[in-house]
């Protein structure tokens, strides 16, 4: 949950996942203001939508398609939003979950990540996802993620939300820390394996 | 323009091959969409079948690599201008009595492409399908519409690697000769797509941005005939090799199955 200003831990409480209408989740990284006015946009989506009253709903398969949109545009015109985007979702049975990065570049996948977690979550992701993961199993997973995120991202803190979405609704967790133990061998002594280092 | 950075474009790798026939087309294109040593999905389609629900035995199919954003705008674009093509093709086949074929669909995709040649689509397509008399075709194209109708072509980071060897397999005649001779293969469909594996599966073990289970197109022609909406349309059989490593054996390499569509 933190904000950094360059190397200072500037924000120690920003909420970077957040509920966007009634079936879908977004996540972000980067950029905090950017992040911000991308969550004025959907507000402005979802109300402008939910203005027809015609008992239609934007589900996350739309919001990600028209954030794809928003970021593809925003490049093309030299002024882009900083921020590499997560969106899942549950609508009517069938879950969604896909990414959009800065200049626009979309995807969506069985898991996702920006940032760090490109580099060191989605190979345990890669190991250990199945198609009919439990609840608990998943966050099982995304701890140890976060986990190996916490220990090799120095701008990371240790303190993390959750959230869940389901066919019922969504709940994002209240924040909370993980275990660590930094009595790792390899932390205690690092250059143990990289002979004539220092 | 000369301010633009570089940030604005990103390489997603990616190859297409493809190989024109007689009477078939084949196309191909990998599945990997990375960026530097990363690797974003391993399930992402490069083939976009410019046809809608309207037309659904369109002649061509686009394969395209490099930036992936501008390859999704790009396809937006086209498909935008098809369904505005659409309503320019009724008047067309009320008029010619006959569909918007694959070398209009061509030249096309080249005016969009240098549309924006001052702000390109980073885009490296090929362009596959029949052509009017039922011929197998293939466009290469450059990132700024530069196209040239050829026999055979592969573009994208396995591109290089792959050019030579259908040179050398498909020995395809000199574009200089007088008279020009006909640039198609004379390989069987099974053959093309034999070649097509095993290019991909050589362009694998080199480059990092190709993976091995490419995802095809197949276009057969079959024979001219007629109907009441479409009096002079031929039909196209049009099938796949599904991206599934069932499908593939160690031993045999891929088993084509082929998923026919029937008009």
């Amino acid at each position: 949950m933190a904000g950094s200003y360059g190397s200072t831990l500037r924000y120690k409480n920003v909420e970077r996942i957040k509920s966007i209408g009634k079936h879908t989740l977004l996540g972000a990284s980067g950029e905090v203001s950017d992040f911000q006015e991308i969550l004025r946009y959907l507000d402005e989506l979802i109300i402008y939508d939910d203005m027809w009253d015609d008992g239609n709903s934007l589900g996350p398969k739309e919001v990600h398609n028209y954030l794809t949109r928003v970021m593809y545009n925003r490049r093309n015109k030299f002024d882009p939003l900083f921020n590499s985007l997560v969106v899942g979702g549950v609508k009517n049975g069938q879950k969604y979950l896909g990414m959009v990065g800065m200049i626009g570049t979309h995807y969506e996948d069985n898991h996702v990540a920006t940032g760090f977690g490109n580099h060191l979550a989605r190979p345990l992701m890669r190991a250990e996802w199945h198609e009919d993961m439990s609840f608990e199993e998943a966050v099982k997973l995304l701890e140890k993620c976060l986990l190996v995120l916490l220990y090799r991202d120095r701008s990371a803190i240790n303190k993390f939300q959750i959230a869940k979405i389901t066919e019922v609704g969504v709940t994002i967790s209240e924040p909370y820390a993980l275990k660590t133990f930094w009595g790792f061998l390899a932390f205690q002594n690092p250059t143990k394996g990289a002979e004539g280092s220092w | 323009m000369a301010l633009r950075g570089d940030w604005v474009y990103e390489n997603n790798g990616g190859t297409c091959v493809a190989i024109a026939g007689s009477d078939y087309c084949v196309v191909a294109a990998d599945t990997r969409l990375s960026v530097g040593y990363s690797i974003h999905t391993r399930d992402y389609s490069k083939i976009c079948n410019l046809c809608d629900l309207l037309f659904p035995a369109d002649k061509c199919v686009l394969a395209s690599s490099g930036f992936q954003g501008d390859m999704k705008a790009l396809q937006k674009n086209l498909a935008a201008k098809h369904l505005v093509s659409v309503h320019l093709l009724h008047i067309y086949q009320h008029q010619h009595n006959k569909q918007m074929s694959c070398p209009a669909m061509a030249r096309l995709l080249s005016n969009t492409l240098y549309y924006k040649r001052f702000f390109p689509y980073y885009t490296f397509n090929i362009l596959g399908g029949l052509d009017n008399e039922g011929k197998g075709c293939v466009y290469t194209y450059d990132a700024v519409g530069s196209y040239e109708r050829v026999g055979y072509s592969c573009q994208g980071t396995g591109g290089a690697l792959i050019m030579p060897v259908l040179d050398n397999q498909l020995k395809s005649p000199s574009p200089l000769l007088l008279p020009a001779r006909d640039a198609v293969t004379p390989l069987s469909e099974s053959e093309a797509v034999d070649l097509v594996k095993d290019v991909f599966a050589s362009a694998t073990e080199r480059d990092i941005y190709t993976v091995r289970f490419p995802i095809f197109f197949f276009f057969q022609f079959l024979a001219f005939c007629e109907s009441d909406i479409f009096p002079t349309q031929q039909h196209a059989y049009s099938s796949r090799v599904l991206n599934d490593p069932n499908e593939y054996d160690p031993l045999i390499g891929f088993r084509l199955s082929y998923r026919i569509m029937h008009k």
